[in-house]
């Protein structure tokens, strides 16, 4: 289906020819005429859902209705396909930390001092890929003003990029578009960029992964909600004109496979202004501030139908909405577009009488156009007039709650058996201390394993002074209140290769290792969200993907005591009948008492001892070395331990308090190897290390619930690493310029630098070649 | 001692300046662009961001608010006023500094830990600084490359206004590695780095930008 052809489906009966010409197709008219054609597949409803949109109204939809319908009921909006699967999430035992949980647009969590945090994480895929500047910041507002409806001010984003090999060329043009428009959105609102990650693997090619996290703050008393009560209470939308970018792009975009064939979709992009953005964070505040409102919703995916119909549904359920009131960017907006209007930087907001003066005025003070729209009702119905006439009215719960829900048939892949037979064991595996050092090389210099500074420098991660670790460091960690320096920590990972393996074991080694990466930090892990990137959920064995991959976190978030507040499901992730890697992506949010005790994943001082917490054993599987090295994927991943990881979680908790490390860097892909370069790196910090037993295992297994840290007291750490029974492993000391391996390597930090460094830059561009330093007192030939 | 911050629509750092300026000792008092009242301020701060999403060209429409008149008059009196990132660029359009910041010369936004070296350290922003004393402190900017004709940049070498220069790399381009300029008395400072995130050894690259808040307390007592 095209973008144009079902605008057009909607322009035909509005304007064009036929028996309905010049006439607004209204409640009335609806009524009188059941046999009209409507085009419903245009818009991706099925035809037994549009039957039951019939069977609920009695009638034939009106056109504006079958928009609000269509987008609402798109998968994206109405998570049709893996709401029976999420219930796991909801029957995890209750958190005391949760003060608000799922179905909200994001969760809310205790961080104590009377502070809640919020947080979320979103894809913006297939916007991404049509449009990577546009698709990605607005990927980034999206999520922004979700955070910012809680009543929370946003303080941080984080990003979670994948793309197809590297050295692809349509990479080059999706890559730098992207990361140009995370960090062109997230500067200009002013909000630190702390970390994600950024990973290359060809089944992205056709469909890369954006996921966009934001968090934010706000003391208890603060915490909003998306409902509308109490009649009479005015509607008011705020913040940009509506215009025609993005509609229907839930149900076209988000919630449609990418054919090859297909015709280009550009119009159903939405168009970021950041700036806007940035005045309706402040005016927001402000009048959460003044307590100007009972009930506000966001407008993202589906627009006006999404947040007129969710905001009735969640409260008393009755809402009327003069749409002419609605200012516009384009007059010739038909009604149903100006419902499914996907325009940026708009909110609505539920405003008793008496208070919308002054939210009008806080608006003016901050130039954001505001404009009421309509008023809470009596009664249950959702009513929409147009230039008089009334053109919906609707039960807003069946819009927006009670939607269709599938049970859709699922199957393990029928080539599970054989990629999980595929062991990496059978693989060339380095013997000499040469080709021990050319792997090594080869995996840290690997796009996955690359210095990602070429990425991150085009983030502001400064801004707001308050952030404490940022990327590379393993999580980002940002102080909360200046006077306790109480803060929080975030960590952001997901592992396409596992999940492929075993989405079960997969999605809990990515749970392992976000939650292992808020602890190396020194925090306590506190809940859990997630963005579930998986393909088209019409093929069972996708589906089967996504069914394991929920159980797997549902049943290791239960093991760890964690709660999930919220999460975002992204169907249909493929090209052509080839899906991606179901790729799950989890982030851990921690607590920080004292911001001031965080550890670092750097060495930063020679003459301490390197110790190595947990165990390892020979586990390739999926691992970044039989990727690299021999382009391999198969056999199983590593095993899960989540008593292990919990018990390490302790360990380095108690290891921040007492203060016993200066650095703690965590294991994931690329094993010991990785982490090694990375530490030494981090401060130009080098070591002299030796390895027991075989070093081909010690360096590249990927086992879980391992970290490397560094401490002048190594007896102390051991003693405290007793009472959790983290097994401790004594690696060597650092110091020097050269990464040293007793029998294996001897890597002069220079040298793996420029083979770190170099890799992002050689793809995309170097910056220094094109315009270079000028020295200073030289006269420029400019 | 009070040092107003302006907040223009858009701006960002002003939390980070009026944080400075706290660590500094003094009192930050919060400036409103709509309004016409200084409220008795020492000295101002324009802090970084992107007033007025950039739109025309960034600073230009900032530069035209109602409290920059008041700024410029008390500018021209020998009131102290740094302009960080977006404001160096908000004193470039009012025509308090010379010359001009454009896109970086490589087009990205870019964001690192900056090596600079004072070249001036007797202005009302920099005199807790020795001359050719090198500091680190971040720089984060899309629009930073300072450019002036080749005379003028002759005029401003000569008459000794440049105040900080970017070492060990320049950042975007900038012309003779420009990175700060000073007005001919040397109570209005412009710089494309960002001081006021250098102020804590737990949030910055270390505590080097902290001077140029320390040094305005002397320069208001010795005015």
């Amino acid at each position: 289906m095209t973008q144009d052809s079902a605008t057009q489906g909607l322009s035909d009966l509005d304007t064009g020819p036929g028996p309905l010409q010049h006439r607004l197709d209204t409640v009335e008219l609806a009524a009188r005429t059941p046999d009209v054609e409507q085009p419903y597949g245009e818009l991706g409803l099925e035809s037994d859902e549009y039957a039951r949109i019939t069977a609920i109204l009695g009638r034939r939809p009106t056109t504006a209705e079958l928009a609000m319908y269509s987008v609402m009921w798109s998968e994206h909006c109405s998570y049709k396909s893996s709401k029976v699967h999420l219930r796991r999430f909801g029957d995890l035992p209750r958190s005391e930390a949760l003060l608000v949980g799922i179905g909200e647009n994001a969760g809310v969590v205790d961080v104590g001092d009377g502070y809640a945090v919020t947080f979320k994480v979103e894809s913006h895929n297939h916007p991404s890929y049509v449009e990577p500047y546009q698709g990605a910041a607005t990927g980034v507002g999206g999520i922004v003003r979700d955070i910012l409806t809680m009543g929370a001010r946003p303080i941080a984003v984080m990003d979670s990029l994948r793309f197809g090999r590297a050295d692809a060329p349509d990479t080059a043009r999706v890559l730098p578009g992207v990361v140009a428009g995370v960090g062109g959105y997230g500067n200009c609102l002013g909000l630190p960029n702390i970390g994600g990650e950024l990973l290359f693997d060809d089944c992205y090619a056709g469909n890369p992964l954006v996921n966009a996290l934001c968090v934010g703050v706000m003391k208890h008393e603060d915490v909003r909600l998306a409902k509308a009560e109490g009649a009479g209470n005015k509607v008011v939308l705020f913040g940009a004109r509506t215009g025609g970018d993005g509609i229907g792009g839930v149900s076209v975009l988000a919630s449609e496979t990418f054919d090859a064939e297909g015709p280009a979709k550009r119009p159903s992009v939405q168009v970021g202004d950041p700036f806007t953005e940035k005045l309706l964070i402040e005016a927001c505040l402000e009048i959460f501030r003044e307590d100007l409102v009972t009930g506000i919703q966001d407008l993202g995916g589906a627009g006006l139908s999404c947040a007129t119909s969710e905001l009735a549904s969640a409260g008393t359920g009755g809402m009327h909405v003069d749409l002419d009131a609605v200012p516009l960017r384009d007059s010739t907006l038909t009604p149903a577009e100006i419902l499914m209007s996907e325009s940026q930087e708009r909110m609505c907001a539920i405003v008793e009488p008496g208070k919308v003066e002054q939210f009008l005025a806080v608006c003016r003070k901050w130039d954001v156009l505001a404009t009421v729209i309509g008023e809470v009702t009596e009664g249950d119905r959702l009513t929409v007039d147009w230039h008089g006439e009334r053109i919906v009215d609707v039960p807003p719960r069946t819009v927006a709650h009670e939607g269709p829900v599938y049970d859709r048939p699922m199957q393990r892949p029928a080539d599970l058996d054989d990629l999980q037979a595929d062991d990496p064991a059978a693989l060339a595996r380095p013997t000499t201390p040469e080709e021990l050092a050319a792997h090594w090389l080869a995996v840290v210099a690997s796009p996955d394993g690359a210095d990602k500074t070429w990425v991150t420098e085009q983030y502001d991660r400064y801004v707001r002074g308050n952030t404490v670790l940022a990327q590379p460091d393993d999580a980002g960690v940002v102080r909360i209140d200046e006077e306790t320096s109480r803060g929080i920590a975030l960590a952001l990972d997901g592992n396409g290769r596992y999940a492929r393996l075993d989405p079960y074991a997969g999605t809990q080694l990515n749970l392992a290792e976000a939650y292992r990466n808020v602890a190396v930090s020194g925090a306590r892990p506190l809940a859990v969200t997630n963005c579930l990137n998986f393909g088209s959920p019409e093929e069972p064995e996708v589906m089967w993907q996504f069914a394991e991959a929920v159980r797997g976190l549902a049943d290791a978030c239960r093991e760890l005591g964690l709660p999930v507040t919220g999460g975002n499901v992204s169907l249909y992730n493929q090209t052509g009948d080839v899906p991606i890697n179901p790729t799950p992506v989890i982030g851990v949010l921690g607590v920080h008492e004292d911001v001031r005790t965080r550890v670092p994943t750097g060495w930063r001082t020679a003459g301490e001892t390197v110790l190595l917490l947990g165990e390892t054993r020979p586990e390739f599987g999926g691992s970044a070395w039989a990727s690299v090295v021999h382009g391999h994927l198969g056999g199983r991943p590593p095993a899960v331990d989540l008593g292990a990881e919990r018990a390490l979680g302790e360990l380095l908790a108690a290891l921040g308090r007492e203060g016993l490390v200066s650095s703690a860097h965590d294991l994931a892909d690329g094993g010991l190897a990785q982490t090694l370069a990375e530490s030494a790196l981090r401060y130009g910090t080098g070591a002299r290390l030796t390895l027991d037993g075989d070093p081909f295992t010690a360096l590249f297994s990927e086992s879980a619930a391992r970290v490397v840290v560094t401490t002048t007291d190594p007896e102390a750490v051991r003693a405290t690493a007793e009472w959790t029974g983290v097994p401790v492993t004594a690696l060597g000391t650092t110091g020097g310029d050269v990464l040293a391996v007793e029998g294996v390597a001897e890597l002069p930090l220079a040298e793996l630098r420029a083979a770190w460094s170099a890799t992002l830059p050689a793809l995309f561009g170097t910056p220094e070649a094109t315009v270079g330093s000028v020295p200073a007192g030289t006269v420029p030939t400019s | 001692m009070r040092i107003g911050v302006i907040t223009f629509p858009g701006s960002l750092d002003d939390v980070d300046a009026a944080r400075a300026v706290r660590l500094a000792g003094a009192e930050p008092v919060a400036l409103w662009h709509a309004e016409h009242d200084l409220k008795d301020v020492e000295a101002v701060v324009l802090p970084g961001g992107f007033s007025y999403g950039d739109y025309l060209r960034a600073g230009a429409i900032a530069a035209r608010a109602p409290m920059m008149r008041d700024v410029v008059d008390r500018a021209r009196q020998g009131m102290p006023v740094l302009g960080i990132c977006n404001g160096f660029q908000v004193l470039c359009e009012a025509g308090l500094l010379p010359g001009a910041l454009t896109r970086n010369g490589h087009l990205h936004f870019r964001n690192r830990d900056q090596a600079l070296r004072i070249e001036r350290a007797d202005t009302a922003w920099t005199s807790d600084y020795e001359a050719g004393q090198q500091i680190v402190v971040p720089v984060k900017n899309g629009e930073g490359r300072y450019v002036a004709a080749d005379a003028d940049l002759d005029r401003i070498e000569g008459e000794g206004r440049v105040v900080v220069r970017y070492v060990e790399g320049n950042p975007n381009g900038s012309m003779r590695d420009i990175a700060g300029v000073t007005s001919a008395d040397g109570r209005v400072v412009g710089l494309m780095p960002h001081p006021e995130h250098a102020v804590e050894d737990l949030t910055g690259p270390g505590t080097d930008g902290l001077g140029f808040f320390t040094s305005v307390l002397k320069a208001v007592v010795a005015a």
